[in-house]
């Protein structure tokens, strides 16, 4: 067993990474599969907050580092999930106090054990970025229908096949499928047309996320939320299954109650 | 004179004329008759002859091998069963059969083969994305798209096979007679020369157009073959 390490990156900041780490890592820990985050937003952490295990935090990743604990000792056990861990990130430090040859080998050191590994990249495209990527097999690139967003994650891309660890999977954040529909929004089209890479994900827009958030928990575990059941697809995805892209679809509309209706009733 | 017809066959990239019975003297004038007789057809082709059994020396291969270069045909091969013809083929470096091909290999070039002339230019086969740099003294040719935050310099032309979105700056050294085309030209910003624009709004169908400078003034056309 040897862990895939993913990083989840997107240049512009407020797009979703934490959110997207945090969900991915709790939908795939559902599947049991062993699963280990680690926020590499040093100085602004918030995979913790996010995740519901802040109070839990005794070391950290500059801690583990620096050599002050073992790298068990850093990773907080998810209260939900046995096989789920967290390594957070220091909030009294920054960037420049980790290096991407360290997070190279922490990654190595836990890929024997899990199965998959995903770093929470910061905004931006220096230091914190580097590091992220460094350990990546695959990269996650975030992005909102959004012209500014749009424009970042295609200056993330050209520095990921650079560094040849592109060209990466695309994520679109935050749709709202109505205004997509006026023209007001920036289509799935419209940015695969600029961005040129594979879409692995399409969430829309979902106050569930921000509710479920505040509350430390990830959305996917609330089976109203439609950002949840994104999440959960791209995390079927990721383990090579084939999930069609129907996301933004009305899914308790009134045409799928009849289908249901039909196949409990009738027989073929 | 007797009228010989053309036994003509296509062969590789030559025609191969089957040559008739019969004494060469009275052959051979027959056979250029025909070929002049076709002159059009055969005008730039090369020709390999196919002469059976016939014993021809070098003096008649050769004067046979110019009277038909005055007609702007080449002699590429002589197959004959004779010994003797084929030494006078090999003396004379005409092929014997037209499995070896002395000709040179056209994509065996060194250096650029033209007379008509031209510019350096650097080719990039990629699409440019937002932070991609590119600056060349010469002219700048994209097989691809320049994504918005592009940045191309050149102190020539810029061509741009795919959407341009990103900023553009051909003739940077003051040649004001660069120019800008796309298939797409949707740039955020335009520069030739000093002269800089904005695109204005465009219709949603989009068509390959050219920036240039016309009249001191900076402006986009639908692309049309112009006379350089």
């Amino acid at each position: 067993m040897s862990a895939k390490v993913i990083t989840v990156t997107s240049g512009k900041g407020g797009v979703g990474k934490t959110t997207a780490t945090a969900n991915l890592a709790v939908a795939l820990a559902q599947m049991n599969e062993k699963v280990v985050a680690i926020d590499a937003d040093i100085g602004l952490r918030n995979l913790d907050v996010v995740m519901g295990l802040e109070n839990r935090i005794v070391y950290d990743l500059v801690d583990v580092v620096e050599g002050r604990c073992k790298l068990r000792q850093a990773m907080i056990r998810d209260k939900r999930f046995p096989e789920l861990f967290l390594i957070p990130a220091a909030q009294t430090r920054d960037k420049t106090a980790v290096s991407p040859k360290d997070m190279v080998k922490l990654c190595d050191d836990l890929r024997a054990e899990y199965d998959w590994v995903l770093i929470d990249s910061p905004a931006g495209i220096e230091r914190g970025f580097r590091n992220a990527i460094a350990p990546a097999d695959m990269i996650l690139v975030m992005t909102n229908p959004e012209v500014s967003a749009v424009r970042d994650a295609d200056r993330i891309i050209g520095l990921i096949e650079a560094d040849e660890k592109g060209p990466g999977l695309l994520v679109i954040n935050r749709v709202k499928p109505a205004m997509v529909k006026r023209g007001d929004m920036l289509s799935q089209e419209d940015i695969v047309d600029v961005l040129a890479i594979d879409l692995i994900g399409i969430v829309p827009e979902d106050e569930n996320v921000l509710i479920a958030s505040n509350q430390g928990r990830a959305a996917v575990l609330d089976e109203r939320s439609k950002a949840g059941r994104a999440f959960v697809n791209i995390a079927l995805r990721l383990k090579g299954e084939d999930i069609p892209f129907d996301e933004l679809d009305d899914r308790d509309g009134f045409f799928d109650r009849i289908l249901k209706f039909g196949r409990a009733g009738g027989d073929s | 004179m007797m009228k010989t017809s053309l036994h003509i066959k296509g062969v590789h990239d030559a025609l191969l004329i089957k040559v008739d019975d019969g004494a060469w003297t009275d052959v051979r004038p027959a056979l250029v008759e025909s070929i002049e007789a076709q002159e059009d057809f055969f005008q730039g082709a090369r020709v390999a002859l196919e002469v059976g059994e016939r014993a021809l020396g070098a003096a008649e291969l050769g004067s046979l091998r110019d009277a038909l270069a005055r007609m702007d045909i080449t002699l590429a091969a002589v197959i004959s069963t004779h010994p003797a013809t084929q030494d006078a083929a090999a003396d004379l470096g005409i092929a014997r059969s037209l499995a070896h091909r002395p000709r040179k290999d056209p994509l065996e070039m060194e250096g650029v083969d033209t007379e008509v002339g031209g510019d350096d230019a650097i080719f990039i086969q990629r699409t440019l994305r937002s932070g991609n740099n590119v600056r060349f003294a010469g002219h700048v040719i994209v097989l691809g798209d320049v994504n918005p935050g592009a940045e191309i310099v050149a102190g020539g032309n810029i061509i741009i096979w795919g959407r341009l979105r990103g900023v553009v700056h051909a003739g940077a050294a003051g040649n004001e007679q660069a120019c800008i085309c796309a298939l797409e030209l949707a740039p955020t910003q335009l520069r030739i020369a000093s002269h800089v624009a904005v695109s204005p709004k465009r219709p949603r169908k989009p068509k390959p157009e050219m920036a240039h400078i016309r009249n001191g003034e900076l402006m986009a056309e639908e692309w049309r073959t112009p006379r350089f």
